[in-house]
């Protein structure tokens, strides 16, 4: 069986022994201990082991390793710069979009990729891009107020570094 | 383990919710804690009101005199480091943070200072576990004593130091003050090289609810930092050197019997151990991906009765009524008057018959365990609402003593009453044993779909009669199996009888978040709406009619103004409302739903809730525990329901098994009513109770179609 030996991920080259047909979340778990990435459903239904591979949301349950290459894998330990979170973060703890937070890495995984492809989303563009992320406890309005709340420092952000 | 096939999960086929007395009882040794704690000051709180006993798990029996019981202890060390800790475990209720809020207040320290020991059976005092949203009402006034006595302590040391009248000094901010003198002390310096101890019994002084100032505002989870960046280690990212990974193989079907078994092929699968102890059998390989290889190359051969399916489910429960008691200990039989006489003398009757089907709790983190031997001691580290409840599940089936059991219970990714038994604890703990090195097994969604427990199904039967009116005369609620919880009628009626009759259940039933009060709130406020239309009244009016209960007036009325009742509605469109009173907090509900003309898809566009549940601690929280009752509560209202035949599951996948998504989602109102008068309670259930009667009734007041059971409309309404 051919073996993956390098990963790329949070913007550093890995070194791993892994089969070509093991589940990227199962990589980045148990050879990496990234565990940031949770599993939830292992059939791409629930999104708590969502990533960012090249930028796009994937679930990394049903990803092979050896499908991804050397393509830039973000997980949710990459996201904050240092000590500095990313806006999503800070809104996720400012709006309490959170009960027992097993799915926040995927929302807020999954939400990273929504705001770069729409810097306005509406509640309704909220809600249909976080469809296939399940949050069994219900904090689904926050999640949404917290995704406007980060589109607007982002927004902010922005335009203060002039881009 | 060599002694072969005496080795067995322990099933439970019934559990409404978790009664049995252990026989354990906690004994605090204090060099002991001194030697782990450090020097410093520590509070015992020993429990002595009879409630707060019976919460933590011992001596049931009312003509046992109760000895006493440790609820809680805290430590202040050198430093001025806070550590509280308790039994009570951390699930997504945010109660790691309502708990520090509780003890910030009385000790005068900020939050951020406190860290709390949470579920850990060699830390912390027994506790029966965390369910029942017992936490609040009970945990917290325990905390609050031990906090308020630790600030009296230090505030007596500063005073023996400074030689001065204790009662002129503050304590606040870490620090004891003199007024007078603007000398101060901080708590870390009034610790320093003690080994004090005390013991708080008495009915200590607290700070009432109208004069809280941490309580009763909102804090943010206490380390929801961690939750955020990915670092937080739930059960399922626990990790030990030298760490396998175990895998089970389960049976086709609930209650087969493991005929034969070929594992040769997977025995000759490098790494690969193979334990077969009875029906278990389980592998344990280096990765996840070769013991899942490995189960699946095991040949096995499994005997099993037939078994109904939910086709047939509720003639089932009927048939298969037994005599019984609740397991809860509610009282399942209740009469008042005759209800004979008064149906008979009734101006019009009804009677109505509904069903609940099972539903899962499908928390997002399945059932997950690390268990590790150290010669005759285990530890497990395991996502479960009873750490010492599981201890003991572990104590049993390796049989050894409690002392050799330490389970650990990092905050989890939720349960909702269905983490409350240690299955994965116990079979990760067979595969330890069986390799002599620490294992981590992690159930799959399947897994935890179809090994866990449900929420029992259940048949109530309702009759009635109402005098023109609108008094109602007469009230028969027969409940058969889905529990006794909430079964009691709220409204005033001098003629009843209510009964709760267990039944034989073709699945492995348990705790739900709100037990069995959903499906008799679904039942009797469903009934209610109509009641109501069968005399021409209001819904709302016909409510308040019946019923003297102040709080659950308030709660009725409030929902009903912010809601907007008895406005014009859209094509369409239908009002319904229902609410009641469980785990002693009053919730009503108004929802609104759209009914589309063409597909007959049913939304719920809107949901007003009022609450009440005494003083309020935290009213964010609240407010999101509201919120997530109310979307949880969507679910077993609209959609879900487990399929099953013949001892299987037909739906256990989130690809067949629908939960709420973000399009599901209605506008969600709250009001909070603060009563600082009254003791807070718990609120993590019973704001769900009201929802599937106000989207029940809302639908006939769109439509004219009379739904009765649960789920209302898993493929929406009849188009037209």
């Amino acid at each position: 069986m051919a073996q993956v030996t390098k990963l790329n991920v949070n913007g550093t080259l890995r070194t791993i022994d892994a089969d070509a047909d093991t589940s990227l979340l199962s990589v980045l778990r148990d050879h990496l201990d990234l565990t940031g990435s949770k599993y939830g459903c292992g059939e791409g239904q629930c999104g708590a082991c969502t990533v960012l591979i090249d930028g796009s949301p994937r679930r990394s349950c049903i990803t092979l390793v050896g499908a991804v290459g050397q393509k830039q894998i973000t997980t949710i330990e990459g996201l904050a710069q240092g000590d500095r979170l990313h806006p999503l973060q800070e809104a996720f703890l400012e709006e309490a979009a959170m009960q027992c937070a097993y799915c926040t890495s995927g929302m807020i995984m999954t939400a990273v990729s929504l705001l770069r492809a729409n810097p306005n989303p509406s509640a309704a563009d909220i809600s249909h891009s976080m469809e296939g992320n399940i949050c069994r406890c219900g904090t689904h309005p926050r999640i949404v107020a917290a995704i406007q709340k980060a589109a607007k420092a982002l927004n902010h952000s922005m335009k203060e570094s002039g881009q | 383990m060599s002694g072969k096939p005496n080795f067995q999960i322990p099933l439970e086929p019934e559990r409404y919710e978790l009664t049995a007395s252990p026989v354990y009882r906690f004994e605090v040794d204090r060099r002991e804690f001194f030697k782990f704690l450090g020097a410093g000051i520590l509070i015992v709180g020993v429990l002595n009101n009879a409630h707060a006993f019976q919460e933590s798990g011992a001596g049931k029996r009312p003509d046992e005199s109760l000895p006493k019981e440790i609820g809680a202890w805290l430590h202040i060390g050198e430093n001025g480091a806070v550590t509280v800790y308790t039994g009570k475990v951390e699930v997504g209720q945010n109660i790691r943070t309502s708990l520090s809020q509780c003890v910030a207040e009385e000790l005068h320290v900020p939050v951020s200072k406190i860290q709390m020991v949470m579920g850990d059976t060699q830390l912390t005092p027994f506790d029966m576990g965390t369910f029942g949203s017992r936490t609040t009402p009970t945990m917290s006034p325990q905390l609050r004593k031990v906090a308020a006595a630790a600030r009296d302590l230090l505030i007596g040391l500063a005073a023996t130091e400074w030689q001065t009248d204790r009662k002129r000094l503050v304590a606040a901010d870490g620090k004891v003050t003199d007024p007078e003198t603007k000398r101060s002390v901080e708590y870390a310096v009034l610790a320093k090289g003690q080994r004090l101890t005390q013991t708080v019994s008495e009915e200590a002084p607290l700070i009432p609810a109208t004069q809280w100032t941490v309580q009763g505002q909102s804090s943010p989870k206490v380390d929801g930092r961690e939750f955020v960046t990915g670092k937080h280690r739930y059960p399922s990212d626990q990790k030990l050197p030298e760490m396998l990974h175990g895998k089970i193989l389960r049976p086709g079907s609930f209650g087969a019997t493991l005929v034969s078994i070929d594992a040769h092929e997977a025995q000759q699968i490098p790494g690969v151990t193979v334990v077969h102890d009875g029906n278990f059998v389980g592998v344990v390989a280096p990765t996840a991906e070769i013991a899942a290889r490995a189960v699946s190359a095991i040949r096995t051969e499994w005997k099993a009765e037939p078994q109904p399916s939910n086709k047939e489910l509720f003639e089932y429960l009927k048939k298969n009524a037994t005599e019984g008691k609740d397991p809860t200990g509610d009282a399942s039989r209740y009469e008042a008057g005759s209800v004979e006489k008064a149906l008979a003398s009734a101006d019009r009757r009804l009677q109505q018959t509904y069903t609940v089907s099972y539903i899962a709790h499908a928390p997002l983190e399945p059932r997950a365990a690390l268990a590790q031997w150290s010669g005759d001691n285990l530890t497990v580290w395991t996502g479960t609402q009873r750490p010492f409840g599981v201890r003991s599940e572990l104590a049993e089936a390796f049989r050894i003593p409690e002392e050799r059991v330490r389970v650990l219970m990092p905050d989890t990714g939720s349960g909702y009453g269905g983490k409350h038994t240690g299955e994965a604890a116990i079979e990760a703990a067979r595969l330890a044993r069986a390799a002599m090195r620490p294992v981590k097994l992690v159930w799959t969604r399947e897994e935890e779909f179809t090994w866990a427990y449900f929420r029992p199904a259940g048949v109530i039967e309702v009759s009635s009669g109402v005098r023109d009116d609108g008094t109602i005369a007469a009230w028969e609620f027969h409940n058969y199996n889905s529990g006794a919880s909430g079964i009691r009628t709220y409204y005033d009626i001098t003629n009843q009888r209510i009964e709760f009759h267990p039944a034989r259940s073709p699945l492995r039933q348990g705790s739900y978040r709100a037990l069995a009060a959903t499906a008799n709130h679904f039942a009797r406020e469903s009934f209610m709406d109509e009641l109501a239309h069968l005399v021409n009244m209001d819904p709302l009016d016909f409510r308040l009619k019946n019923l003297k209960n102040e709080r659950l007036r308030a709660v009725f009325e409030a929902a009903a103004k912010k809601f907007g009742w008895g406005r014009a509605k859209a094509a369409g469109r239908g009002f319904g409302m229902g609410g009641g009173f469980e785990k002693s907090g009053n919730v009503a509900t108004c929802a609104e739903v759209a009914v589309d003309q063409k597909s007959g898809e049913v939304k719920v566009v809107r949901v007003v809730t009022a609450f009440e549940c005494g003083a309020i601690v935290n009213p964010d929280n609240l407010r999101n525990q509201i919120e997530g009752s109310n979307i949880m509560g969507l679910g077993g209202a609209l959609f879900e329901a487990i399929e099953f035949e013949n001892g299987r599951v037909l739906n256990g996948r989130f690809s067949r098994y629908r939960v709420p998504r973000f399009s599901d989602i209605p506008v969600l109102e709250t009001v909070l009513l603060d009563r600082k008068d009254i003791p807070s309670a718990g609120a993590g259930e019973c704001p769900m109770v009201g929802l599937a009667p106000a989207i029940g009734n809302a639908i006939f007041a769109a439509k004219g179609v009379r739904l009765r059971s649960l789920p209302l409309v898993p493929n929406g309404l009849q188009a037209g």
